[in-house]
């Protein structure tokens, strides 16, 4: 009998996604955070529609807190696949200073992240969007559905969630609704690692341990990326091998001391330590239900 | 490093196992997907550490011990209430496997979350309380995963630990299940007695608490179940889902290998178009494929330019499926909106939406018991045998035989909102040569009306674009009264007062009928019915196409009338009567007195059609 590996069933099912998506929608886009899941899913995409190109454009939401390297990186790897990128930041936001240390991370991920993001999808009339997140990532993301209805205000409920069965997926919606399509929905963290080292997919540096400038907070080493980075009294920039298990804006996201200089190093590391991924990102902690908050309110 | 390197090797090409579990939330369900997580180290710390707090709040188990079943409910407020109320998927694997376990609740309202699940899953696991053994929801649970065409069944009979781990008790249930299960179309059903709590022979055998057992653990039976077999591999069924055509040299139909196989040089057709070719590749982007099968995803070029869209089917040359737009099915019903014969919806199958209407529903099944029960919709979670019809055919294959062509999903057109499942059977009451059980004269012309309506092909030119050009809707204006000369002549004033106002007006005598429309009427007594049934289809042709069209018919009868209205639909009559009395039982909404100046009555009606929108305000 004819049976296709793990990996193989998981790539054949985020094409199939890809493909049915792009099928039932007018104007979809893919959100691109820069991620190491964000790589996977580009290259997917990319399988999904070879020999043609993306028939979408890559949407990028700056908060402009990111780390230097990542916006870096996002310019190469979207300039060396031939991506259409499309940068949208808060302007709003952007003019008054909006920042993580005078707002808190919640009000901050709101005006930058989430009011950024509505503005985008807005702005493009985009009826539906690709995103990168897993279901094993966090709790509430293991009842998300493949296609996930948004209402006009782009928010999600929990309780009036389209049914889903087989891989027969509705992306119907009326005018001003959308629906975010998330291919990866059963890829775990080991399989994009294996996926990302057997496909040779570029990823940002950030992921590999190296010295790099940081403070101790909150039982977390912050890394100080730019002069913008506020130090409080007496706290002193110390150089130490980290890496980061989740990329987002640099004075939220947390670094974990390693010399994993490998994806085998890192594989190795994830499961002798086993502290799952998004602890590191410090708005995860606001209150044990942020996310499913922050779902609710339209934050991918 | 070599281990590691070894590790993810082994993890990529591992075989992939998807179950569902169903259990309430007594019968320890929970508990075992944490234990399936927790021993398989799939757990992390920081998971563990936020559980430790939140089991001080709400754990149920008993102080000092980990609550497994919080690691579980994801969402605000099922961890309020305690249960879990919707389908969560988990993921764990073992050096054999991957598995993705749809975690499905057991309440008996959430039918839906348990079909939903059970629609990807290969195998389902059952639990069952040792200490109820075979209840009401354990039918429920095994007729729904039948349903579902899953072939595995793993039923575990949990909580063994309480009654101090009796043989007999187990095999009790054991018997008692297998006399239900004869029912149900499941061939491989497994036995294991388990404690969840404890871990018994859930990911070891334990030979201390079960001596009298030698089976494998319920681990070991989801790590070597062979469901290979279970996807149909011999009927090609390739639905195209996106046409690639980046440059003139390339035109490739991309889609999913849903059944069967595909290879370069098949001799294949292309449904609805009859088309045959040769396929000349089987391209993806890590390269051609000497074959292709199920579940790939792959792009198919053909030998000829084929013109193929979106939505269209590859099969092989001999192996069609069936080619229908009138068939039986089994819907799982999801929505608050009941369903019932002659409601709308969108049918996605196969990659495409198509538009249908629910024909019939002929029983329902009470999902507890499996019997048949007369009905004439289907609540939400009802079960139930339901003819639909689509306007353009499906290429289908019966749900038992191939699981991707013969499922489908029913869309609600207006909210958008997935309403019911749907798998194809045999047709047994379905046949299109003979005609449908049908109750009285006016239930006929109902139905005859919807089913018109529904196959209704529309132009581009839409109803408003035609107001907006004429500055008037299109209606049927029906005269009657007692004189058949009076009737007639206030008729033709009418049309000519609209038409001297720019209007688009048509006036057709009744009697004109006879000599032209049906005119092949012989049959004296079926003369006037058949007479009225065609001045009905030709008032809505006309309705439809902007006109006010006026017909005159003496002293019509209230069937008469009722017969014209009905066959009017989607527009609505207007009727006209001419009075000499006030005994004349005909329902009008203008009663005017024959006697009055004819002026002045056709004023009347003018009114009454600027009151209706029909007519703008200003021509009055």
């Amino acid at each position: 009998m004819k049976t296709l590996s793990q990996l193989k069933q998981l790539e054949a099912e985020s094409i199939h996604i890809f493909r049915d998506a792009v099928s039932q929608a007018q104007n979809p886009v893919l959100l691109y955070s820069i991620g190491k899941d964000s790589s996977v899913l580009v290259r997917l995409a990319q399988k999904a529609f070879y020999p043609g190109r993306l028939p979408f454009s890559v949407l990028h939401i700056d908060s402009t807190w990111k780390f230097r390297e990542m916006i870096a990186f996002r310019d190469r790897f979207c300039a060396e696949q031939g991506l259409d990128l499309i940068v949208h930041s808060n302007e709003e936001g952007r003019a008054k200073g909006v920042n993580p240390f005078d707002y808190g991370s919640r009000a901050y991920t709101d005006i930058m992240k989430t009011q950024a993001l509505l503005q985008a999808l807005k702005a493009g009339k985009f009826d539906l969007a690709f995103g990168g997140a897993r279901r094993d990532e966090e709790k509430s993301r293991a009842k998300e559905r493949v296609f996930s209805f948004r209402d006009r205000h782009q928010q999600w409920d929990p309780k009036n969630q389209r049914p889903e069965l087989w891989n027969l997926y509705n992306a119907r919606v009326n005018p001003g609704e959308s629906v975010r399509v998330f291919p990866l929905s059963n890829w775990t963290e080991t399989d994009i690692w294996q996926y990302i080292r057997v496909e040779k997919i570029p990823i940002v540096p950030l992921y590999f341990a190296a010295p790099r400038p940081v403070v101790a907070r909150d039982g977390q080493w912050i890394m100080v990326d730019d002069d913008r980075m506020r130090l409080e009294p007496g706290e002193r920039p110390q150089e130490r091998w980290v890496r980061f298990r989740t990329l987002g804006c640099y004075p939220l996201t947390g670094a974990v001391e390693s010399r994993a200089a490998t994806i085998e190093d890192i594989v190795a590391e994830t499961m002798q330590v086993r502290v799952s991924e998004r602890s590191t990102r410090v708005i995860d902690h606001d209150s044990d239900s942020s996310m499913e908050q922050k779902k609710r309110e339209g934050y991918f | 490093m070599n281990t590691i390197d070894t590790f993810l090797n082994e993890h990529e090409h591992k075989n992939l196992l998807r179950f569902i579990t169903c259990g309430s939330v007594d019968d320890g369900k929970s508990t075992l997907i944490g234990r399936l997580l927790y021993d398989s180290k799939l757990i992390y710390e920081d998971q563990l550490s936020s559980l430790q707090d939140a089991s001080a709040k709400n754990g149920t188990t008993g102080s000092g011990e980990i609550d497994y079943a919080l690691l579980l409910d994801g969402l605000k407020a099922e961890r309020e209430q305690g249960i879990t109320i919707d389908v969560a998927y988990r993921y764990f694997a073992t050096p054999q496997r991957k598995f993705i376990i749809a975690d499905t609740p057991g309440h008996e309202q959430y039918t839906r979350n348990m079909a939903t699940g059970a629609s990807t899953a290969n195998l389902a696991v059952i639990l069952i309380d040792a200490r109820y053994g075979v209840v009401t929801q354990t039918r429920r649970h095994a007729f729904i995963a039948s349903l579902l065409g899953i072939r595995h069944l793993l039923v575990a009979v949990n909580k063994m630990d309480i009654g101090g781990y009796q043989e007999e008790t187990f095999l009790q249930i054991r018997q008692s299940f297998q006399d239900f299960a004869r029912k149900l179309d499941i061939p491989d059903i497994r036995y294991v007695p388990i404690s969840a709590l404890k871990g018994t022979n859930v990911v070891t055998r334990a030979p201390q608490a079960t001596p009298w057992y030698e089976g494998p653990s319920l681990l070991e039976i989801l790590e070597t179940v062979d469901v290979s077999s279970d996807v149909n591999q011999r009927d090609l069924r390739f639905p195209v889902q996106v046409v690639l055509r980046p440059h003139l040299n390339f035109r490739g139909f991309a889609g999913s290998v849903v059944s069967g196989t595909v290879a370069p040089g098949d001799r294949i057709r292309v449904l609805p178009s009859n088309v045959t070719s040769t396929v000349a590749r089987v391209v993806t982007a890590d390269g051609d494929l000497p074959e292709a099968f199920a579940p790939q995803a792959v792009t198919v070029e053909l030998d000829d330019e084929v013109d193929i869209s979106s939505g269209d089917m590859i099969v092989h040359e001999n192996n069609r499926p069936q080619v229908k737009d009138r068939f039986e099915t089994v819907v799982i019903w999801m929505s608050e909106t009941p369903l019932k014969a002659g409601d709308r919806y969108l049918v996605r199958h196969a990659g495409r939406f198509v538009k249908a209407r629910i024909d019939a529903v002929l029983y329902a099944v009470d999902v507890n018991t499996m019997e048949q029960c007369q009905a004439e919709s289907l609540g939400l979670n009802g079960i139930g045998r339901v003819v639909v019809e689509t306007t353009q055919p499906l290429y289908l294959d019966a749900y038992a035989a191939n699981r991707a062509t013969g499922s489908l999903i029913l869309v609600d057109p207006l909210s958008n909102v997935t309403a019911g499942a749907a798998m194809v059977t045999e047709d047994v009451f379905v046949d299109a040569d003979t005609p449908r059980v049908v109750g009285d004269a006016a239930a006929l012309l109902r139905d005859h009306v919807d089913r018109r309506e529904f196959h209704w092909e529309t132009g581009l030119v839409s109803a408003k674009d035609r107001l907006l050009r004429n500055r008037h809707v299109g209606k049927t204006v029906l005269v009657t009264g007692a004189s058949a000369q009076a009737v007639q002549r206030f008729g033709k004033e009418l049309e000519l007062r609209l038409f001297k106002l720019n209007l688009n007006s048509y006036y057709l005598g009744y009697a004109s009928l006879a000599r032209g429309l049906a005119s092949d009427v012989r049959d004296i007594r079926s003369e006037h019915d058949a007479q009225v049934q065609r001045l009905g289809e030709l008032a809505r042709i006309l309705t439809d196409a902007g006109m006010i069209f006026i017909t005159a018919i003496p002293e019509a009868d209230a069937f008469t009338v009722e017969r014209l209205k009905v066959l009017n639909a989607p527009s609505e009559l207007l009727v006209v009567s001419l009075e000499r009395d006030a005994r004349r039982p005909v329902p009008a909404e203008a009663a005017l007195d024959e006697a009055v100046e004819i002026a002045q009555n056709v004023d009347a009606v003018l009114a009454l059609l600027a009151d209706h929108r029909v007519i703008p305000e200003y021509c009055i």
